[in-house]
């Protein structure tokens, strides 16, 4: 019944807000506080909690709606949890338009929780674009700049990509054994089909290049609360997918890939990467990074393709999902602060926010250190394990392969990500002070609980990543009084070879 | 007992409601409908609940075969009647308008049994496993159709769709005579049974019998509204009275399908035909599909759009035939005819208040009506195939077919189809939510409206979630 919590509770909160239009905010944070604490929870007892059949939707093929848990599910929901809080306790809604805007924010959640928990194929992909749905029309309605087109923009790459998506996971539904995700695999002539739509369809929604222009504007526009879980969660939603169903689906298919990939990656990286040096606005300079950053996690995802035995890949690409969630959301939760206080987000407008507002500046410092890879916060971990995993059961007589020349190309990234960062704080919060922020007044405590929540988040995992780890790699942490077998408990997400 | 009686008692009442108008014509002529959808509803109880014989008597056994198949779509036939029956009482006041200078009633009454005998067309059609008896079916359905299109006579639109709708309509039952000779000429039979014979017969001239095959599949095509016989549809939807048009949608379509279950069965079973028959099926069915969804881009008007919605929806379901998916076939048309039905009561609801049918009406509906905003969107989803309405089940089984069967541009052509569907339902949600109201007058729900329109909606969701009894109701 705990697992139906994370999903149920924010669709009676969406519900319940349509009548109660004056208590929505009351209600997104009972809703929020709940989820978290059973988040916590779940993430806690996740080895102990197998997967639940609720009941049979259809009989033929089989599909069933199930929840379950694998340690990197338990990961996904605790990030989507903390976000969905922080962004529920942090947007500043429109006067008039609660009902609208905390009900979108409970059903992304839904959706998000949803799909992390999804044990069936249907399911997963079902309470994905039940995600999306809310995520369209927030930008549409209550998005900032050229809303109308980026939304609609959004809405035609965001669905394009879903049936492609949709296609490649029937096939594996039809030449497989069926839409149970515990029992997924396809003879091996068919993969290499399979892993293209998934690759396609899943990096759509991921934003890898050359599929990722619509990722930067639609960030940008989104009201805050909507960036924040769209970047931090849903998107991770396309990782999530290709690590568990795209990888014991088609691993050979994927390992055909592997080239395409790492020049893709690369694009995400190098290309990206440039372009967001050149953003003038903070909020396109996010959305952009967001995106650059796929690149990493997927270079994780390349390198286990490779060589399925690379054990740091999966703990690293999940860890980095992670830690990019945090830091991303926290980034665009100050952003939002900074442009409520200044009423700009144009970086030569900015300037000297570090003596009107410090405490703003030390955390969104944090989130934009985190974010280049500071070592102590939670991405370095992730981004230092990825390379790794580059390397790793390398043998140095063959020389240097493509996973390896990609891995070092890549590291370049981390000295563009310093660049615009850097760049960007400095902007901001350095220097003389602009005529926009002379008046600004430092934080209020309430605006500090959200990113303070983060960055502890941050800070935790930087500090000792292995709290996370553990739970990916699937080390029995069950106590003895578990009652679940443990054939159900250990892990599912090492790919089937 | 036997199933045939049903079908005389309905075309019985279509003739009593006929004498009823003609001799003592009622001063309401809605009596007339209300009698009618009374009448339907008892025989569609009978035919729910009474146990029917298996064996059809000797003198028509040739002709007529009740089975699963036959049941589904005599129920759904009398169901999409009940509804356009029931929609044609919200409608009244366009429709008068049209028929008379005085805006009274004086000239609708055959507007309300018409469709009864529409309706003894398809139930008849639905036993039919002769192609003799299919085509005279046929004609029924087609003949009373020529009449409702063009019943709005003081509407230039309502009477170009009626001319148009007769001549394609001619051409294509001209096709299916000429089919239905050259079947003959290669087989020696008429029957469904006859020719299934004749398959596996070495004998056979299979030119022949494939030219004869393709002019029967062009005119299912015609009936359903795939391509190449895809280009009345527009026209004719955007002129026949709304009812109308969402009686051709629905429950012409199909009968086009359950006419080519029945005669392509044989087809797609046999060894000799069935990879050319599914390939040329999937041939239409992606072509179709690229027809519908792009054409369907650039519309303004929300009946048109409808229109070649229903167009795409064609190319959905022909995945589904080619691949000889039969009962899945069925569980789209069912699906389909909840949300065409509730798009067209909505459709005909603003076309009585706001007299027109262009998408630029709909501008600030969520502020008119928050409720028949949010219901028209949870359609518009369900009918782009958004999961978790039940729209997305349709368009999931499709895929699976044409994954299993299909030729790979086949199935990008579904996914590209399916992606741009989203394009132009959203353009509509966009519409309602996105743009500021033109006037702030409320918008109201007429109760039977009001009610079609709830049950349907709950429908959408709750069998959005689960199919299955949806797909246990369809035996066959």
């Amino acid at each position: 019944m705990l697992l139906l919590l994370p999903i149920l509770v924010p669709l009676i909160a969406a519900a319940l807000m349509l009548v109660m239009k004056d208590r929505a905010k009351i209600l997104g944070l009972a809703a929020s506080a709940i989820t978290l604490v059973t988040g916590f929870f779940l993430f806690v007892n996740s080895s102990c909690i197998g997967t639940k059949t609720f009941f049979t939707v259809l009989d033929d093929p089989n599909i069933t709606f199930s929840l379950g848990m694998t340690g990197i599910s338990a990961v996904m929901l605790l990030l989507s949890v903390l976000v969905t809080f922080a962004a529920l306790w942090s947007g500043k809604c429109p006067e008039g338009k609660e009902a609208l805007w905390y009900s979108s924010i409970m059903l992304i959640a839904a959706g998000a929780n949803g799909a992390f928990l999804s044990r069936d194929l249907f399911f997963f992909f079902s309470f994905h674009e039940l995600a999306l749905i809310p995520t369209f029309l927030t930008i549409g309605i209550l998005g900032r700049g050229d809303r109308k087109a980026i939304a609609w923009k959004t809405t035609i790459y965001l669905a394009l990509g879903s049936l492609v998506l949709l296609a490649g996971l029937l096939m594996a539904v039809q030449y497989g054994s069926g839409f149970d995700m515990d029992s997924l695999q396809v003879a091996s002539e068919k993969q290499i089909c399979i892993a293209a739509f998934l690759i396609v369809g899943f990096g759509t929604l991921v934003s890898l290049f050359p599929f990722h222009s619509w990722a930067a504007p639609a960030y940008a526009s989104a009201p805050a609360p909507v960036a924040m879980l769209h970047s931090g969660v849903l998107k991770k939603f396309g990782l999530y997918g290709l690590l568990v169903v795209g990888f014991q689906v088609a691993p050979e298919g994927m390992q055909y890939w592997v080239p395409t990939l790492l020049v893709l990656l690369l694009g995400n990286i190098i290309w990206v990467g440039y372009v967001t040096i050149n953003q003038k606005r903070l909020d396109f300079l996010l959305g952009n990074s967001s995106v650059m950053h796929m690149g990493y996690i997927f270079l994780a995802l390349a390198a286990l393709a490779a060589d399925p035995t690379r054990t740091i890949a999966v703990p690293a690409a999940v860890l980095l999902m992670f830690a990019h969630g945090i830091s991303i959301a926290m980034s665009f939760n100050l952003a939002d602060t900074i442009e409520r206080k200044t009423k700009t987000l144009e970086l030569n407008r900015l300037g000297g926010l570090a003596k009107k507002a410090p405490s703003l500046a030390f955390l969104f410092g944090l989130a934009a250190m985190a974010s280049i890879g500071l070592p102590g916060l939670a991405n370095f971990a992730g981004e230092a394990l990825v390379f790794f995993s580059g390397f790793q059961n390398w043998d140095y007589s063959e020389g240097l392969g493509n996973v390896q020349w990609t891995t070092i190309i890549a590291i370049w990234g981390v000295v563009i990500s310093a660049v615009y960062m850097l760049r960007a704080f400095r902007n901001t919060f350095h220097g003389a002070t602009a005529s926009s922020t002379e008046e600004v007044k430092d934080l209020h405590w309430c605006e500090k609980v959200a990113p303070a929540l983060m960055a502890a988040a941050l800070l935790i995992v930087g500090l000792y990543p292995n709290l996370l780890i553990k739970k990916i790699t699937g080390e029995p942490l069950c106590s003895s009084s578990c009652s679940v077998p443990a054939s159900t408990a250990t892990n599912t997400e090492a790919p089937k070879h | 007992m036997q199933a045939y009686l049903l079908d005389f008692t309905v075309a019985g009442l279509g003739l009593i409601l006929l004498l009823w108008e003609a001799f003592c014509p009622p001063v309401q002529k809605k009596n007339i409908g209300i009698a009618a959808a009374i009448g339907l509803t008892a025989v569609f109880l009978v035919l729910q609940f009474a146990n029917f014989s298996p064996e059809t008597d000797k003198w028509l056994e040739r002709f007529y075969h009740h089975d699963g198949k036959a049941l589904f779509f005599k129920s759904f036939a009398l169901i999409a009647t009940i509804l356009v029956l029931l929609m044609s009482f919200d409608f009244a006041k366009v429709l008068n308008r049209f028929t008379s200078l005085d805006n009274s009633n004086t000239n609708t009454g055959e507007f309300y049994f018409l469709p009864v005998f529409t309706c003894a067309g398809f139930m008849w059609l639905a036993s039919s496993i002769d192609l003799v008896s299919i085509f005279v079916s046929l004609e029924l359905v087609t003949i009373s159709f020529y009449v409702l299109v063009a019943f709005m006579r003081r509407n230039v639109g309502s009477l170009e769709a009626g001319v148009k709708y007769l001549i394609t309509g001619a051409l294509s039952t001209g096709i299916l005579v000429y089919g239905i000779a050259w079947l003959y000429g290669a087989t020696q039979a008429t029957s469904i049974e006859g020719i299934t014979l004749a398959l596996s017969n070495p004998d056979l001239h299979k030119p022949t019998l494939l030219f004869g095959l393709a002019l029967i599949i062009l005119s299912i095509g015609f009936k359903v509204g795939a391509a190449p016989m895809q280009l009345w549809i527009p026209d004719v939807y955007q002129g026949a009275p709304s009812p109308i048009a969402a009686y051709l949608s629905v429950a012409s379509k199909a009968a086009g399908f359950g006419v080519g279950i029945t005669i392509l069965a044989p087809f797609l079973a046999s060894d000799v035909t069935r990879e050319s028959v599914s390939m040329v099926l999937f041939i239409m069915a992606g072509a179709t599909l690229l027809i519908g969804n792009f054409a369907a881009i650039a519309q303004t008007n929300f009946k048109r759009l409808l229109a070649y919605s229903s167009i795409a929806h064609a190319g959905f379901i022909m995945l589904g035939l080619a691949a000889g998916d039969y009962s899945k076939v069925a569980f789209y048309l069912a699906t389909y005819l909840v949300m065409t039905f509730t798009a067209f009561f909505i459709l005909g609801l603003i076309r009585v208040q706001e007299d027109s049918d262009e998408m630029e009406v709909f501008r600030g509906l969520a502020k008119r009506n928050p409720i028949l905003a949010l219901t028209l969107t949870i359609n518009l989803a369900a009918m782009a195939g958004m999961p978790l309405t039940v729209g997305f089940w349709g368009k999931l089984f499709m895929l699976q077919d044409a994954i299993a069967f299909a030729p790979m541009w086949v199935i990008l052509a579904a996914i590209i189809g399916g992606a741009t569907a989203f394009y132009y339902y959203f353009k509509l949600i966009k519409i309602m939510y996105w743009e500021a109201p033109e006037k702030d007058t409320k918008i109201v729900l007429p109760v039977i409206s009001r009610a079609v329109i709830s049950i349907f909606t709950i429908a959408t969701i709750v069998f959005g979630f689960t199919a299955q009894p949806v797909l246990n109701m369809i035996q066959f």
